[in-house]
């Protein structure tokens, strides 16, 4: 048994930086762990029986008894977690923030349903392998920019290419909901906030183009217009609708537009404000991707403390709430994601209900939740071994991580760096 | 036959504005002069004192006499004023009126230019103290009946643009003269602001904190000019020594912008007087202190249109409240008798400017407090109360008739006469044709009815219950009305025109088919109006004021927080010492400091929190922060800054002053932005939220400068406009401190040359140099923006070669690389826990820097760069131990004792130790948890932040935001005039941030 865990190790070193792991063609039964479901539910002392890539069996160790496996990890005092999932994130799609031949996150146009960002998905990037020894797995590439930004696509976060990564392709259209407030001034100096006149006519615009694409689509056409059979599945719900909007009032007006519009699938993302209706998006079946967590508060007179228990407000009223990272240098914050749900935590959930926002509930809301964000039998082995509470920084210590299986590399730019300039010193003090 | 001659006068005066001893071509010279006499009058002579039955004599542009025993010439035009109140008319000191102005440069995308325009004056185009405004008039005749029209007869009129703006001139709102006779003195006074010319591209300064350090070097160089040391000719120089003498005005605005422009005088021995902005009262205590007179505005806030519930969360507590307790600050000002004046500046229309004063002083603003406000002091202010700002024999005829009491709102401004000018606003004595009249003509009788105000008349004509759309117009004695036909289907009008005499109109009437005839109109009886009109205006009621906090927004207290001495019981202790972590301990903290330590000490009188389960750690100290900054965190005007310091533009109102108590901070390190790779000086301050600037500055700690490298200082990410400015390399960036330090040295050998005698000519002061040379002499500490290997190994190579060390590394995202080196140099690191990839220069950050700096002997601090971050540096601390296996109790130093000993503070804060100050946090759990909440946060002994009352605080600003909303909905029911909701902008500074203004930056370039 103690051999195939050094065997492990060695496998391990010997991968070349960012190599994508291969398919895993051996059983893999990790005991002993305490297994967190990512639904809620804890197992004590479990017994995780991987085969072909899936989660076999999964249960209490002191009621089963094992098979025989290629490979046996004990994990006595160590955690089992569900492979993190960061939704509405532009990994790949950016390497350097301020390198704009770097940048491929956005298009011009205002309404490009049919821009795609999953074949600009860089799967090298060195920003993306620093997410995964932080238990980050997955994750929902999004354009950005304009109405509609374009269609997003799920991934894994250890590919050869975007199309080994693709979990779920083209999952939804991403549609930024106007303001219904707009503010004034120019960068240097802003004015103040006035209201958006155009707010009615932005939204009406949004409806005609709705109104036009779901005509197209609903009548048989000689010439082939791109950008609305893009839209194709919002009306049946195979493809999801994500409005980006916070406001209390506008996410009243995007509910109004989803009802109207007998959008299936609608999800909020950002939905700062959305804990003042959750009523209404529980009564609509609208989920949320809450704002960053790590974030101020909007506004001068607000609970400082607002954006750590806004997730609480939201689960309490029993919307269901995914946590999402958006905003500045998102990309390389992206490995803070579990610590984002740690603060939730802080602030009111419980620490399984917290875990919740970043695996269960965010599967659910991408609709990936057949195989992916919980530990259960038969669905995918995207999971990792932690020493500790991942969602806590000092004991985010990950052991191993498997996606679908695959036992993934945990070496990133930052550890050889790290090994590299450790290594110069050590060599200086001899 | 009063007014006929009345208006002889007045032509006679139009004629005879020439000067005497000029030619006269267009006729022969007049040279007779009446005098004026008003009688019966009340007279306010000066603010405090009144005269009834009073007459006023006037010859000319002046004051023969006033009293009640006075001798009228027979000649005399008599004015009969009974019942009507005369005062001085007002002086305004703080206005751009009749300036005439070049049109300002265009935005838009320019080069930046680093050098002067001109020739022959100073280096800086901002600085104009040779700009005359007396030179640039362009009298406006329709501003200055606007200005007459609320009382003003006399002005100082500057051009408000630039640092040192030049001259203002002090002249009079007279019409019917020229220049010739309204100019009373052409240089009364030197201005000041903070902001830049608007017709000057000149990039420096870029900041208020530039602005200041400008005009400190100005008055060193006027100085070293004055006395012969240069033989290059500086006319602004010159300039500015010669309008020494002048009123020195300063327009500060914002009350802490006030306090900045006092402080600055007093560097100089100058007493500026300070343009205030209207809310002096949110820190009167120390406004009061400055001594200085204050130009004080009368624009008062409309209230928000909150209708709309969205929009009107979007504004914020403290503007809500300050259309409360606007209208009071001149009250509060006159309380705690702090000297001012009062402009009618800033307000939108200056017919506001009346009942704004009336609203001043019915909510408390004493009478003569404020006649004097607008009179005496100003007229003493410019040195002309021998010719203005009182009623007296001998000065000019400047004064108003009030048809009452001047703050009565009913009562209105009748007369203002400017150096003798007649200029008539409402008739004195108007002729009222209000009334009941029968009307006839081509044997018709009709009923007119006449209502309304004077010189507003309406009038209705109706027969058998008929009534005629009737249209009239009354310029006395005539009387025009126009009356429709009954039949609505023709334009047919009726034409009547005739003189009203003694209740009787006469005169000609032309018919719809143009005959001419005549009419007459008889009056009958007195409509009496009055009364139904006194009946329904409402008596103003005057709001209690909202109680003013510290700050004056959200989450400020009342009173500033104070002093206390607390037991904490049975907790949890991380000492940051070598006692390490002490369980189930007692910590006293007493006068502000670290009392006592150990096992069950006695309560004795001290405030006890229970400590159980929890953890009492020293405070967080942020090395690296831009909170709580005015107007620009950056001057990067100029590739070196070393004269600016943050310590001028310490801002008290950051609401992220209270987010990072609620951290756990307790004290930050302010640094300048990294535009430059000479950057300005920094400021430690305690987050002693609701003091003041200048009570949060620890003004004993070691100073410290900020220097910058890499991508900012070469203006990488700047744009391609940006191309212009030297080091636009790292090669550069080295050459730019070689140039610096070795002027440094230099400087320093001529003034030691100068002191020993070696050398007769003085050197010119330079502050920057004075900074450097702080430097050299190991007086001040560079805490330097960097990143990668090769330049931070520059830079303590030249640190070493000029003979002194760098201090700190701050980012410092390639230390690892050469951590070695650095221990070597002794230069601490301060930097991020793992932030990386938003440029190209920080591709090798690794957030293993801190292990490994630390590994080898650097002195690490994490900093935050951040308002955000800087409110969880404890999570970010916890992830050093994630990050190469620091030791928690090492990790938790990295926040706390490590930057206290990187800033050479660490003998007051940074530790739990006896005899520090009690800078303290109690924590839910460890620190280092992402689970743990900062429950209390201390400074000094006084709690800051306390997590058990948050919730109390919450609904108090939800009650006191509902019954301002109320009110002003209230108010737009009652027809007042309202203003769109606007979100106060709180943003937030970085070190990429430039210009005065915060914005939030889509990218940090930090």
């Amino acid at each position: 048994m103690k051999k195939y865990i050094v065997l492990l190790f060695i496998s391990l070193l010997g991968f070349a930086q960012q190599t994508p792991a291969p398919k895993q063609n051996k059983s893999i039964l990790i005991i002993g762990a305490k297994a967190h479901l990512g639904n809620g539910e804890v197992i004590e002392n479990s017994l995780i029986s991987i085969i072909d890539g899936k989660i076999a069996t999964i249960g209490d160790a002191t009621l089963m008894k094992p098979a025989k496996h290629d490979i046996i990890i004990e994990a006595a005092g160590k955690h089992v977690y569900p492979g993190f999932i960061a939704p509405n994130s532009t990994l790949g799609l950016v390497e350097i923030d301020a390198v704009r031949a770097s940048d491929d996150e956005s298009e011009i146009g205002e309404f490009n349903p049919h821009v795609r960002s999953i074949i600009a998905y860089n799967t090298e990037s060195v920003v993306t392998e620093t997410t995964r020894p932080n238990g980050v797995l997955l994750a929902q590439i999004t354009p950005r920019g304009g109405r509609i930004s374009g269609t997003s696509s799920i991934v894994q976060l250890d590919a050869w290419n975007w199309e080994d990564a693709i979990i779920k392709e083209n999952d939804g259209i991403h549609l930024n909901w106007p303001r219904s407030y707009s503010r004034t001034g120019w960068w240097a100096e802003p004015g103040g906030i006035e209201a958006n006149k155009n707010y009615e006519p932005q939204i009406k615009t949004i409806q005609d183009y709705f109104d036009n694409a779901f005509a197209y689509l609903n009548t048989k056409n000689s010439k082939k217009d791109i950008p609305f059979e893009a839209m194709k599945g919002i009306q049946n719900g195979e493809k999801k609708l994500y409005i980006h909007v916070n406001g209390e009032k506008e996410i009243i007006d995007a509910v109004l537009f989803k009802k109207k519009n007998n959008i299936k699938n609608m999800v909020i993302v950002g939905g700062y404000y959305a804990f003042k209706v959750a009523t209404l998006l529980k009564e609509n079946n609208v989920a949320v991707l809450l704002k960053r967590v790590h974030d101020l508060p909007l506004l001068e007179d607000e609970d400082v403390n607002l954006p750590y228990k806004n997730a609480k407000l939201l689960v309490d009223a029993g919307v269901l709430v995914g946590l999402e990272n958006a905003g500045d240098m998102e990309r390389m914050q992206t490995r803070n994601l579990p610590f984002y749900a740690g603060t939730c935590a802080a602030w009111g959930l419980s620490k399984e209900q917290a875990l919740q926002l970043i695996t269960e509930n965010t599967a659910k809301i991408l609709g990936i939740d057949n195989q992916y964000g919980t530990l259960e039998s038969g669905k995918s082995a995207t999971l990792f071994i932690s020493e500790g509470d991942p969602l806590e920084m000092k004991t985010n210590v990950i052991s191993f991580a498997f996606i679908d299986g695959r036992q993934i590399s945990l070496q990133s730019h930052h550890t050889e760096l790290y090994e590299r300039y450790k290594g110069k010193f050590e060599q200086q003090k001899k | 036959m009063r007014y006929l001659s009345l208006l002889l006068v007045f032509l006679l005066s139009f004629s005879v504005n020439a000067q005497e001893y000029f030619p006269k071509n267009d006729g022969v010279k007049q040279s007779f002069k009446n005098y004026f006499a008003l009688t019966n009058a009340t007279i306010y002579v000066s603010a405090t004192q009144k005269i009834e039955k009073a007459t006023l004599l006037i010859k000319e542009n002046k004051i023969v006499d006033v009293g009640t025993i006075i001798v009228i010439p027979k000649e005399a035009t008599i004015i009969d004023a009974t019942g009507k109140t005369i005062y001085p008319s007002f002086i305004e000191l703080y206005s751009e009126f009749g300036i005439n102005k070049p049109t300002a440069r265009p935005n838009g995308n320019f080069t930046p230019q680093y050098d002067t325009n001109r020739e022959g004056y100073y280096w800086n185009d901002h600085i104009k103290p040779e700009y005359n405004a007396y030179e640039n008039l362009s009298y406006d005749e329709k501003a200055a009946e606007n200005l007459r029209e609320v009382g003003f007869g006399s002005i100082l009129s500057h051009h408000n643009d630039g640092v040192i703006a030049g001259t203002g001139l002090f002249w009079t709102l007279n019409d019917k003269a020229t220049n010739a006779d309204r100019i009373i003195k052409e240089k009364v006074s030197q201005h000041f602001t903070f902001s830049r010319s608007k017709f000057t591209k000149q990039s420096y300064p870029s900041s208020m904190m530039g602005s200041m350090a400008l005009i400190r070097q100005v008055f060193h160089d006027a100085k070293w000019y004055a006395q012969g040391n240069t033989a290059n000719k500086d006319l602004s120089l010159e300039a500015f020594n010669a309008n020494k003498s002048l009123l020195q005005i300063f327009n500060a605005g914002d009350k802490l912008n006030a306090l900045r422009a006092d402080k600055l005088g007093d560097e100089f021995g100058v007493k500026y007087v300070i343009k205030g902005s209207g809310n002096e009262f949110e820190r009167i205590d120390e406004i009061k202190k400055t001594g200085a007179t204050y130009i004080i505005p009368l624009n008062f806030p409309d209230a928000y249109d909150v209708s709309d519930p969205y929009l009107a969360q979007q504004v914020s507590l403290s503007d809500l409240k300050f259309w409360n307790q606007a209208p009071f600050n001149l009250k509060i000002l006159a309380e705690n008798n702090v000297s001012f004046i009062i402009t009618s500046a800033d307000l939108k229309d200056t017919k506001s400017f009346l009942s704004n004063l009336r609203k001043a002083v019915l909510y408390g603003l004493p009478k003569d407090k404020a006649l004097q406000a607008l009179t005496e002091n100003p007229a003493k202010l410019v040195n002309q109360f021998d010719k203005v700002g009182s009623i007296s024999k001998g000065k000019l005829a400047n004064f108003i008739i009030v048809s009452g009491d001047l703050f009565d709102e009913k009562n209105t401004i009748l007369e203002n006469w400017v150096q003798g000018n007649r200029n008539i606003i409402d008739k004195i004595n108007p002729t009222d044709i209000k009334g009941t009249y029968d009307l006839s003509f081509e044997n018709q009788k009709f009923e007119l009815k006449i209502e309304g105000e004077n010189s507003k008349f309406e009038a209705k004509i109706s027969r058998d219950s008929i009534n005629y759309g009737t249209k009239i117009q009354f310029n006395d004695p005539w009387v025009n009305l126009v009356i429709k036909n009954q039949d609505t289907t023709k334009a047919n009008f009726v034409r009547l025109s005739g003189t009203f005499i003694k209740g009787q109109i006469q005169g000609k009437a032309v018919l719809e088919n143009g005959n001419e005839t005549t009419w007459t109109a008889i009056k009958k009886e007195i409509v009496n109006t009055e009364e139904k009109k006194e009946a329904k205006k409402e008596e103003l009621k005057v709001p209690s004021m909202y109680a003013v906090t510290y700050p004056n927004i959200a989450f400020g207290t009342k009173e500033k927080p104070k002093q206390e001495t607390i037991l904490f019981k049975n907790t949890t202790v991380w000492t940051g010492e070598k006692e390490g972590i002490l369980k189930e301990t007692d910590v006293l903290i007493q006068n502000g400091k670290i009392a006592k330590i150990g096992k069950n000490l006695p309560a004795s009188g001290a405030k006890v929190v229970d400590g159980t389960g929890k953890h009492l750690t020293a405070g967080i100290i942020d090395e690296h922060s831009h909170i709580a900054i005015s107007n620009g965190v950056n001057e990067g005007g100029q590739n070196s800054s070393a004269e600016v310091t943050i310590e001028d533009v310490v801002n008290s109102d950051d609401i992220n002053i209270y987010r990072n108590l609620a951290g756990g901070v307790t004290s930050a390190n302010l640094l300048h932005g990294s535009a430059n790779p000479i950057g300005g000086r920094a400021a430690f301050i305690k987050l002693k939220w609701g003091y003041s600037p200048d009570e949060m500055l620890v003004k004993d700690a070691p100073k410290y400068i900020k220097f910058a490298l890499g991508e900012n200082v070469k203006q990488s990410n700047w744009g391609d406009n940006a191309r212009n400015r030297f080091p636009q390399s790292r090669m550069g960036v080295e050459q730019v401190y070689e140039d610096y330090f070795t002027r440094a040295i230099e400087y320093k050998n001529e003034w030691d040359a100068y002191k020993s005698g070696k050398n007769k000519k003085m050197p010119r002061f330079d502050i920057e140099m004075e900074i450097l040379g702080e430097i050299l002499a190991k007086k001040r500490f560079i805490t330097c923006h960097s990143y990668v290997q090769s330049e931070i190994n520059m830079l303590m190579k030249l640190a070493e070669r000029y003979g002194f060390k760098i201090q700190t590394f701050t980012h410092i995202l390639e230390g690892y690389k050469v951590a070695d080196k650095m221990s070597a140099h002794g230069v601490a690191g301060s930097t991020f826990a793992d932030w990386w990839a938003y440029k190209f220069e920080v591709n090798d950050a690794i957030p293993y820097n801190a292990a490994i700096m630390q590994s080898q002997g650097v002195s690490v601090s994490i900093n935050s760069d951040d308002a955000e971050m800087s409110r969880r540096l404890n999570q970010e601390a916890a992830k050093t131990v994630k990050y190469g296996n620091v030791t928690e109790e090492q990790a938790w130093n990295f926040v706390t004792l490590n930057p206290a000993k990187i800033l050479q503070i660490d003998n007051k804060v940074g530790s739990i130790k006896i005899g520090k100050d009690a800078d303290v946090v109690l924590w839910s759990e460890s620190p280092l948890s992402i689970y743990t909440k900062a429950e209390k946060t201390i400074i000094d002994g006084i709690i800051f932040y306390d997590l058990e009352k948050e919730n109390q605080t919450l609904s108090q600003i939800q009650k006191e935001r509902a019954d301002l909303i109320n009110a002003m909905l209230d108010a737009k029911n009652k027809g007042m005039k309202t203003q769109a909701p606007k979100k106060k902008e709180t943003g937030h500074y970085h070190c990429d941030t430039l210009g005065e203004y915060c914005k939030e930056s889509h990218y940090k370039y930090n």
